[in-house]
């Protein structure tokens, strides 16, 4: 079965006046919105585009040469792209898991608890209320060999995290899933809330255990919310870099793609190879978002008030 | 609409703000407070001439290039003075970024300073940095350990190998700089130039240079480096020092050798002033030049420091060079030494009584200044220092036949864009 274009209506859904002039209404309530993104976003996208044609330097722009598409070859062939690719995937992947289960935990616990409801959501969500770069800091002088306390609770002796490339990911994973989980459970708390309370009345009525409630009734009927986390943490993760840059610089093979961006663009002056990284970092984002919204047929705007 | 209305605000918020007296805005990399204090001597001694005001740049000198291109690409007015670091000054030369001083200005600011710092602030025959001061590593240990050893190194150079040994057997360190980053190519090209060798062959040919690094003496300074990465003399961190990180260690109860800049015994000083190091540490500091890769052959000890250079798209270039003598005028060299420990880049600044008595090593900073080998002066100096680290990296896998050549062709590639850094 397949579906065409994005305004093709889900099946079964029937196309009423309703639907269609809260299409419009919404269209023109975005505008404003869109004509600014537009100016802020396209812009700089397009430039992005057009610059990675281009062999060019920021501090030599007399040697500026067109070359097609040169920079994108260059790009792909390069072990290093790959590598990249590589670490970015494995961070991507392992927090986005760790993430939903912790995540999924809290989520239940808020939703659930009874008593002192605000201190408990208030404090499963304070890491994400600190700034990136602060957290990155703080746990980089946990595992560090001097300041840290890492080594002395777990008898490592002077074990040095960031010598080491497994190491060195594990700590930033650590980081970047202390951060964002509560961001997780906070998106899943909302498809939680969303479960009907009769749905799960009438199951227990009928015997359903905790887990076949759990895997019956809850998780089916939050399936979109929980697609929607997972989408939007993807993306987050996958764009990874203050972590990267505060704990190891990209030192021991722990580069994400957005370093590798940073670093051609920013330190090297490179604008055409630079745009040209980018650039593909900006195609795999939407091609990981066009599979789960295609692929896993998520639907961001099914996410609404019935 | 809305974008447009906040580009006006920004703009006119921008533009305000003009006043009799020119206000020198001067982009200093971080220190203990030196620079500000040449700042505010100079514009009261100026009789209302101009003002300066600081501005301070990343710790690291790679975000600090990063910070100054960025802003002069964009020809911002705003910098009207800089401390620079010598390796980038052909770059920022050759992409119109500085306003050179005239012959005459030349002839006046290098007079009685080093040869080091004038080479280092020159390019294509013109100073484009003014020196101000300069920069050297030398070794220094721990006085205990070496006579635990039965060595002076004082008196008796000594070879990278005999020292990694020697700290291996006594349970002491080594401390380099080994994080990646320009640090790691200072330790890297001093060690190739002590082995006689060069990194680039031509540097001045910018995009079409031919490396050199892969040659005997490039072969000789990674083995060196893997000597120590694999070596107990090694710090846990290697792959993670940098300059603080290695004084720190130096410091504390392995610490045993070290190579670092001039301030660490300035600051060393100043910890036990304050009460955060115990003075029987800073008596066992001792200090000598820097190791040898062959014995025998002098070595050649890394150059750094800092020259002034003045903004090319400044409002207040004349202003701008009135200041530059003031701060760099013998008397404010000596003062900024006294008070940043950082050594000065004039001659004279070294026979001053007061800097001898809190440099007691001020003669060898001298002859290591005179001697010293700076680093490979480029256009594309930061692609070139990142391919020799990146070569090079982490120092326990360095493997002294593949890491030279590797770094010679990413050198290539890189300069003809033909790969990623």
């Amino acid at each position: 079965m397949t579906i065409t274009g994005t305004a093709a209506p889900a099946i079964g859904v029937p196309v009423t006046d309703r639907t269609r002039n809260e299409k419009r209404l919404g269209w023109k309530l975005t505008a404003p919105a869109v004509i600014v993104m537009l100016a802020v976003t396209a812009y700089p996208m397009l430039n992005a585009l057009y610059l990675s044609l281009f062999s060019y330097r920021l501090t030599d722009p007399a040697a500026r040469e067109f070359i097609g598409l040169r920079n994108y070859g260059v790009v792909l062939s390069d072990g290093l792209w790959w590598q990249t690719v590589f670490t970015t995937v494995i961070i991507t992947v392992v927090t986005v898991a760790v993430e939903l289960l912790i995540g999924f935990g809290f989520a239940m616990v808020m939703h659930r608890i009874i008593f002192g409801r605000k201190v408990v959501r208030t404090s499963i969500l304070i890491p994400y209320g600190i700034i990136t770069v602060v957290s990155a800091f703080a746990w980089r002088y946990a595992f560090a060999l001097d300041s840290g306390f890492i080594n002395t609770w777990f008898n490592l002796g002077d074990f040095a995290w960031f010598s080491e490339r497994w190491s060195s990911l594990v700590a930033i994973c650590l980081s970047e899933i202390w951060k964002t989980t509560p961001f997780m459970s906070l998106l899943l708390l909302a498809g939680l809330a969303q479960v009907p309370e009769d749905l799960q009345e009438a199951a227990k009525v009928d015997g359903a255990t905790w887990r076949q409630r759990l895997t019956r009734v809850t998780l089916p009927n939050m399936k979109g919310a929980i697609l929607v986390a997972v989408l939007f943490r993807t993306l987050d993760a996958y764009r990874l870099f203050d972590n990267v840059f505060v704990m190891t610089a990209g030192a021991q093979k722990t580069e994400t793609v957005s370093f590798l961006a940073y670093r051609q663009m920013i330190s090297r002056t490179a604008l055409g190879l630079g745009s040209a990284v980018s650039v593909l970092l900006f195609l795999s984002v939407v091609a990981i978002a066009a599979l789960f919204i295609k692929g896993f047929k998520v639907d961001l705007s099914s996410v609404r008030g019935r | 609409m809305v974008t447009i209305a906040l580009l006006g605000t920004l703009l006119t918020a921008c533009g305000g703000g003009e006043s009799g007296v020119a206000t020198l805005n001067w982009y200093i990399n971080p220190d203990n407070g030196g620079q500000a204090e040449l700042a505010a001597k100079c514009s009261a001694a100026s009789n209302g001439a101009y003002r300066i005001e600081t501005s301070v740049l990343p710790n690291d000198a790679t975000a600090q290039r990063e910070q100054l291109v960025r802003r002069l690409a964009a020809k911002d007015a705003s910098i009207d003075l800089m401390s620079l670091d010598p390796p980038f000054i052909p770059e920022f030369a050759e992409a119109g970024f500085l306003r050179e001083y005239t012959e005459a200005e030349a002839r006046e600011l290098n007079t009685g300073a080093l040869s080091g710092p004038i080479e280092s602030g020159t390019w294509d025959g013109k100073l484009m940095g003014a020196p101000f001061w300069a920069n050297t590593q030398l070794l220094w240990f721990r006085r205990s350990v070496a006579q635990a050893a039965g060595i002076d190194p004082a008196r008796t150079p000594v070879t990278w190998s005999q020292i990694i040994d020697l700290a291996a057997s006594a349970g002491k360190t080594v401390e380099v700089q080994g994080n990646l980053y320009e640090g790691y190519m200072v330790w890297i090209s001093a060690l190739v130039s002590s082995a006689g060798g060069k990194i680039l062959e031509n540097p001045e040919a910018g995009k079409n240079v031919k490396p050199a690094i892969d040659s005997d003496a490039g072969r000789k300074a990674a083995t060196v480096v893997q000597q120590l990465g694999r070596s107990r003399a090694a710090d846990p961190a290697l792959s993670t020092t940098d300059e603080e990180a290695a004084r720190a260690a130096f410091q504390g109860d392995t610490g045993g050798f070290m190579v670092n800049w001039a301030y660490v015994y300035g600051a060393a000083q100043e910890a036990v002033a304050a009460g955060t190091l115990d003075k029987s540490v800073l008596d066992d500091i001792g200090w000598a030049r820097y190791p040898q890769v062959d014995a025998g052959v002098p070595s050649r000890p890394p150059l750094g420091g800092i020259n002034l250079g003045i903004g090319a798209f400044s409002n207040h270039k004349d202003e701008a060079v009135q200041a530059v003598r003031c701060i760099t005028s013998l008397e404010s060299q000596t003062q900024y030494m006294l008070k940043s420990k950082n050594p000065g880049a004039r001659a004279a600044v070294y026979d001053n009584p007061e800097v001898r008595t809190v440099f007691p090593m001020a003669d060898d900073l001298r002859t290591s200044l005179a001697e010293g080998a700076p680093r490979p002066r480029t256009p594309y100096y930061t692609d070139v220092s990142t391919a020799v680290q990146r070569s090079f990296h982490p120092p326990a896998s360095v493997d002294p036949n593949r890491a030279p050549d590797r770094a010679a062709k990413l050198i290539v590639n890189v300069l003809k864009d033909k790969v990623l850094l």
